[in-house]
């Protein structure tokens, strides 16, 4: 199974990391697109499982959880979903999920049936390095890598502490604020990459508000490597629900924009 | 964090790495100056001069009468706003106030905890907003308005289920985006750590006082000391005052809504399962695979699926009893107050009492109960008026 230090030592630019929330707008539909997306280029996927009450997330991710809800999914058919993604390409895929839904599973179960089905790493969006004792054994003994999140304003001293239990990379978060596309870059995330990398030789992958090819060119100037898009993919499903096509290319087109911006 | 914010296995801080400096910084001044005495005194003065207290520890000697017992109300109803939740409102601003906060942002249910946040930012001279479910602030007209005329501003929170639970995910997320100059001023003792603490301590008032009050009028501790429970402040507030008697029974009532069995209500403890909601792990109302329930009840202001950590600890411990009344029988014990006593309790309140009812022929005449009468029923007259023709 390939794994981020494969992908990143492979590459001599920023990794391309696409976000989908599991089975939106549906599953089938959304297996469809997610295929779509490694054939346009995605080094990585970042896949969300919806949740009733998703706090780090705007509008667009929000209204896809409920949009997947809706459609039926739950944690099996979400484990299937991913199973069926790795039978069609051997890709790294990062999960991204409430603690909720992992403690009810339970905790030991989920990892294992999640490494099982072909996850790489485990990111709890509700979880810090704080609490991570609970958990973060269990994901070490299912083999996943570990990855948290560094904000823009997370101190030096607790960027080390987070980096030092990281092994697959640093999810860095470019804005204060929750996931959503954003019409400008944040004038700091050169900063923040900069005070990561001061600290670790981790991958820095860089996520939340980048929205454009121009967006993605610039983070990975400023250093990152690797870059993570999200509502702006999720918004192209939303606003083509009547038609899936659409969304399809939309998405596998935009895809292909950013890969492009990515190899200049 | 300097402390783990622990209630036994409860509580933490299960939040996104962008809330923990926020929460550290809130940690750090709320321990330096919730001791400090010029916090402690102007306190002390807003307490008394602008929100009325102390409140009465009432003798109900013709409802005593009718249920068998002794009944002392803690009229918590009296409070400017109407209800107990002035009394964190004014503790939290002017803990806001001494970080040099500007901005106040609340979340709000039934609109109570709304608007006792929108007056104390009118008090303080603050920039205030309210977030409330869009269900809600279809439900609550009148506290919008009052909340508008304080000069906050409400924004109806359309995801979700339109309730208290989606007001505070959005409440989290606008904080998430705006930490350097906004104060969350949380209105119950759940959340993350520190809230649950410093909810605790800025209603522990009641809990002193109805101690002290209940020694100086009776010359003994009471048996029992009931109160009802939603996220759980005013509760945790009375209880604190007699956690340490043992002798003491607490005992918290829960939102039974429509029937523990019809699954529409809103009796976490009694009914949940542990698990982690809103930066925090509790007794938790939830689906087998961890989705949030839904919940229902009478009066908004329990209508929420999680709990304060603390109360999940005297749970477990045994040392609070937790049960759940359903609507009918809540709304039996409001028409009773009002007529035995001439006081119209808040739907919220009416849970404890509509226990009390229950209880009815079990007490000995002279066992000594103090009831927290969290709140005033003006709010709810016309959902009682809905639900039965005077």
């Amino acid at each position: 199974m390939k794994t981020y230090a494969d992908v990143f030592s492979g590459l001599k630019r920023a990794a391309l990391i696409p976000f989908f929330v599991i089975g939106d707008p549906g599953y089938d539909a959304g297996l469809a697109i997610v295929k779509d997306a490694i054939d346009a280029g995605a080094d990585i996927l970042e896949l969300g499982i919806s949740f009733s009450d998703p706090i780090a997330d705007g509008p667009t991710i929000q209204k896809a959880d409920i949009r997947a809800a809706k459609a039926g999914m739950n944690m099996q058919k979400a484990l299937r979903f991913i199973r069926e993604i790795k039978d069609y390409r051997d890709i790294p895929i990062g999960l991204l999920i409430y603690y909720n839904l992992i403690y009810q599973y339970p905790a030991e179960k989920f990892f294992a049936d999640a490494a099982k089905a072909g996850v790489n790493s485990v990111l709890i969006a509700d979880m810090t390095i704080n609490d991570a004792d609970e958990v973060t054994h269990m994901a070490k003994q299912a083999g996943l890598d570990t990855v948290f999140m560094v904000t823009p304003n997370t101190s030096d001293s607790r960027i080390k502490e987070i980096t030092e239990r990281i092994t697959g990379f640093v999810y860095t978060v470019s804005v204060l604020g929750v996931t959503g596309s954003r019409d400008r870059l944040s004038s700091t995330v050169g900063d923040l990459i900069a005070r990561i990398k001061a600290v670790t030789n981790i991958p820095v992958c860089v996520g939340f508000g980048i929205s454009s090819p121009d967006h993605a060119k610039t983070v990975a100037q400023a250093g990152a490597d690797g870059v993570i898009i999200g509502s702006k993919i999720v918004s192209m499903i939303e606003k083509n629900l009547d038609n899936p096509q659409k969304a399809r290319e939309d998405i596998s087109g935009f895809i292909k924009q950013l890969r492009k911006a990515l190899e200049e | 964090m300097k402390y783990p914010g622990r209630y036994g296995p409860y509580g933490g801080f299960y939040v996104p790495e962008v809330l923990i400096p926020v929460l550290e910084e809130l940690e750090e001044a709320f321990y330096n100056f919730y001791q400090d005495k010029r916090f402690i005194k102007d306190l002390q003065l807003l307490n008394r001069d602008y929100a009325g207290r102390p409140t009465p520890l009432y003798h109900a000697s013709r409802l005593s009468e009718h249920l068998g017992c002794q009944l002392l109300l803690k009229r918590e109803d009296l409070l400017h706003g109407g209800a107990h939740k002035v009394n964190n409102c004014l503790g939290q601003a002017l803990l806001a106030k001494y970080m040099k906060k500007t901005k106040l942002i609340a979340e709000t249910g039934a609109g109570q905890h709304g608007l006792a946040t929108a007056m104390i930012g009118a008090l303080f001279g603050m920039e205030t907003k309210i977030f409330m479910g869009a269900v809600d602030v279809e439900r609550q007209s009148v506290n919008v308005h009052k909340m508008k005329l304080c000069g906050a501003q409400v924004i109806p929170v359309e995801g979700g289920t339109g309730t208290l639970k989606d007001a505070i995910n959005e409440a989290l997320r606008y904080w998430t985006a705006n930490v350097s100059d906004t104060f969350y001023l949380f209105g119950t003792a759940a959340g993350p750590h520190p809230y649950p603490t410093i909810v605790r301590h800025f209603q522990s008032v009641i809990g002193t006082e109805a101690r002290q009050q209940c020694l100086e009028q009776t010359d003994r501790l009471p048996d029992k000391v009931i109160a009802c429970i939603g996220g759980g402040s005013n509760a945790i507030g009375i209880f604190s005052g007699f956690v340490d008697d043992r002798q003491v029974e607490l005992i918290g009532v829960e939102a039974g809504g429509e029937g523990l069995t019809a699954g529409k209500h809103a009796a976490t403890l009694v009914a949940g399962r542990v698990g982690i909601l809103h930066g925090v792990k509790s007794y938790l109302l939830q689906n087998s695979e961890g989705q949030i329930a839904e919940t229902e009840s009478i009066s908004a202001g329990l209508d929420y699926p999680g709990v304060g950590p603390e109360h999940c600890q005297l749970k477990d411990s045994g040392r609070a009893k937790y049960v759940a009344l359903e609507d009918e029988k809540v709304l039996d014990a409001f028409e009773l107050l009002c007529r035995c006593e001439g006081i119209l309790p808040a739907l919220e309140s009416s849970h404890a009492l509509a226990w009390l009812m229950q209880q009815k022929e079990k007490f000995q005449k002279d066992q000594l109960i103090i009831l927290n009468l969290s709140g005033r029923g003006d709010k709810d007259v016309g959902i009682v008026e809905k639900y039965r023709k005077l």
